[in-house]
C-alpha cells in the first residue's frame, strides 16, 4: 500500500513540474462560488496584492495548471486573457505569461482610512442587531447593486 | 474545422428512436461535455461519431468532412468505450504491441514513456492493475494514436476521487500538448464543470442544448423575487425553469445577454453549468440551441415549499 502511495504521488510531481518550480500554485475552491477562471485571476491579483508576485515573475505555463488541476486549458487561457486585459500579465510568444503590473493605485494610509470606516459600520450594524451573516449578505447584495447598476444607486440613496 | 457535423441524424432500432432530428456543428479545441439520462441517446450518438453504427436517417461527418467509420475518420479518432476494454490476461506491454499492430498510426515511444510517468510497469498485467491504472492504460493506447479527437464514454465511473483526477488532468495535457479536441459522456455532471467548455444536453433522442458553455451561461440568468409576480413576467421573459415557494421565486431565464432588464425589486444571479443543466433536464421541453433566444414552451409550474 504504502509503495503505492508512492508511486502515484511521484507520478503527479512528474506531471506538474515540466519547467521548474512556478512562484505560486493555482488552487480550486468549488464552495467559492467563482467561475474557474475569476478564481485563477483572484489567485494571482491576491498574490500580487502579498507580494508572492512581482513584476517580471512567470506565472505556471498553461500546461502545468492543467496538468495538477485537471482543468480545461482554454479557462487557463482565459484566465492569462483577463490578466493581460487588466495590464497585470502579457504574454511572450513561446515562453509564457509574466507579470507586468501591479495592483493597488490605493496608497496603504488611505486603505488604512477605508479599513476604519468600514469597521465603523460595521460596529453602528452590530448595535442595531444585524449579525455576521446580515453583514456579509447586505455588503453582497450592495456590492452587486454598486457593480450592475452604477454609481446612481449610491447617490440617491445617499440623498435619501 | 468541426470535429463533428450531423444533419437531421437519426438512429432506430426497430419502431423505437434511439436519437432523432440531431444537427450539430462542434468546433475543433474543445472539450465537449455530452450529458443526458441514461437511456437519452448519449451512446448512440458516440457509437455514431466513431462509426461503430450506421445512421437510420440524416448524415454525420467528422473532422472537417471525412465521412464517420471512413478510413481517414478512423485515423483520426480514438475512442475509450464506457468498460476500459482491455485483455486482462495481456502485459502493458503485450496491449502496446497489439495496438500498434491494429492501427496505421501508433506512437510507441509515447505510450512507453506515458507508462513510466505514471509508474506502470510494461510487463504488468492488465488485469492485476488497479481501476486507475487501468483507465490510464486504456488512455494513454488512445492517445498514442495521435488523434485529433478523443472520445471516451463515461470514462470515470469506476474510478476513485484520485484516479479521476489523475486521468483527466491526462486528457487536458493532451489537449493542450498535441491540440486534440475531445468528446467526452458523462452524467456526473459536478466533474464536467470544471472540464467542459462545450455542451450538448441529449434527452429523450433528442438534442436539447448545445453550445459554448461560456455563451450558455452568459445567456442565462437566475431571478428571484416575489412568487406573487412571478406570473407577471414568465410572459415577457423567457423561463426555462421555474421554482416557487409562497413567497420567494426562481426563474431560470434565457436572455439576449446581459444587458437584459431585470425586474425592478428581483435580484439576478448568473447561474453555472450544473444548475443550467439540471434546469434543462427537468425541462425536457425546452430548448437551448444556436439561434436567437425563443420563448421556451414551458410553463410556470407551482413546487411545493
Amino acid at each position: 500500500m504504502t509503495l503505492d502511495k508512492g508511486s502515484s504521488r511521484e507520478s503527479a510531481d512528474s506531471l506538474e513540474s515540466t519547467s521548474g518550480r512556478s512562484k505560486i500554485e493555482f488552487r480550486l475552491d468549488s464552495a467559492s462560488g467563482l467561475p474557474t477562471y475569476l478564481q485563477l485571476v483572484q489567485q494571482v491579483e491576491h498574490a500580487l496584492r502579498l507580494g508572492y508576485l512581482r513584476v517580471g515573475d512567470q506565472l505556471p505555463t498553461v500546461r502545468d495548471v492543467v496538468a495538477s488541476l485537471a482543468i480545461n486549458p482554454n479557462t487557463v487561457l482565459k484566465a492569462y486573457r483577463e490578466l493581460e486585459s487588466k495590464g497585470l500579465a502579457a504574454g511572450r510568444p513561446g515562453q509564457g505569461t509574466f507579470i507586468e503590473g501591479v495592483l493597488g493605485r490605493v496608497e496603504f494610509p488611505e486603505l488604512t482610512q477605508f479599513r476604519r470606516s468600514l469597521l465603523e459600520w460595521m460596529a453602528k450594524a452590530d448595535r442595531a442587531g444585524l449579525d455576521e451573516d446580515g453583514i456579509a449578505a447586505l455588503f453582497a447584495s450592495s456590492l452587486w447593486d454598486f457593480r450592475n447598476r452604477g454609481h446612481a444607486v449610491a447617490d440617491t440613496e445617499g440623498a435619501a | 474545422m468541426n470535429v463533428i457535423e450531423t444533419s437531421g441524424l437519426g438512429k432506430s432500432y426497430g419502431s423505437t428512436w434511439a436519437l432523432r432530428d440531431c444537427t450539430l456543428a462542434i468546433p475543433e479545441g474543445h472539450m465537449v461535455a455530452l450529458v443526458g439520462p441514461n437511456g437519452a441517446g448519449k451512446t448512440t450518438l458516440l457509437n455514431l461519431a466513431v462509426g461503430l453504427n450506421a445512421p437510420t436517417a440524416g448524415s454525420i461527418t467528422v473532422l472537417g468532412k471525412c465521412a464517420a467509420g471512413s478510413p481517414a475518420a478512423l485515423d483520426g479518432i480514438a475512442f475509450v468505450a464506457q468498460d476500459m476494454p482491455l485483455y486482462k490476461t495481456l502485459s502493458a506491454a503485450d496491449m502496446l504491441h497489439l495496438t500498434r499492430n491494429l492501427n496505421r498510426r501508433f506512437d510507441r515511444g509515447y505510450a512507453e514513456a506515458r507508462l513510466g510517468e505514471l509508474g506502470i510497469p510494461l510487463k504488468r498485467k492488465a488485469g492485476t492493475m488497479s481501476g486507475g491504472q487501468q483507465a490510464q492504460l486504456a488512455l494513454t493506447l488512445a492517445l498514442a494514436r495521435r488523434p485529433r479527437l478523443l472520445v471516451l464514454d463515461e470514462p470515470m465511473a469506476t474510478l476513485d476521487p484520485l484516479a479521476r483526477h489523475d486521468f483527466m488532468a491526462t486528457v487536458m495535457a493532451a489537449m493542450v500538448d498535441d491540440g486534440v479536441s475531445v468528446l467526452l459522456s458523462s452524467h456526473v455532471l459536478t466533474e464536467l464543470e470544471r472540464v467542459a467548455d462545450y455542451l450538448v444536453l441529449v434527452s429523450r433522442g433528442r438534442v436539447q442544448v448545445a453550445g459554448e458553455v461560456d455563451d450558455l451561461l452568459a445567456h442565462h440568468r437566475m431571478l428571484t423575487g416575489p412568487t406573487a409576480e412571478a406570473n407577471l413576467y414568465t410572459e415577457q421573459l423567457n423561463v426555462v425553469h421555474a421554482r416557487q415557494g409562497e413567497a420567494q421565486a426562481h426563474l431560470l431565464i434565457r436572455t439576449n445577454g446581459a444587458a437584459d432588464p431585470v425586474p425592478p425589486g428581483w435580484e439576478a444571479q448568473p447561474v453555472g453549468l450544473e444548475e443550467l443543466t439540471l434546469a434543462y433536464l427537468r425541462e425536457p421541453g425546452a430548448a437551448a440551441l444556436p439561434g436567437p433566444a425563443r420563448r421556451a414552451d414551458t410553463k410556470i409550474v407551482g413546487v411545493a415549499k
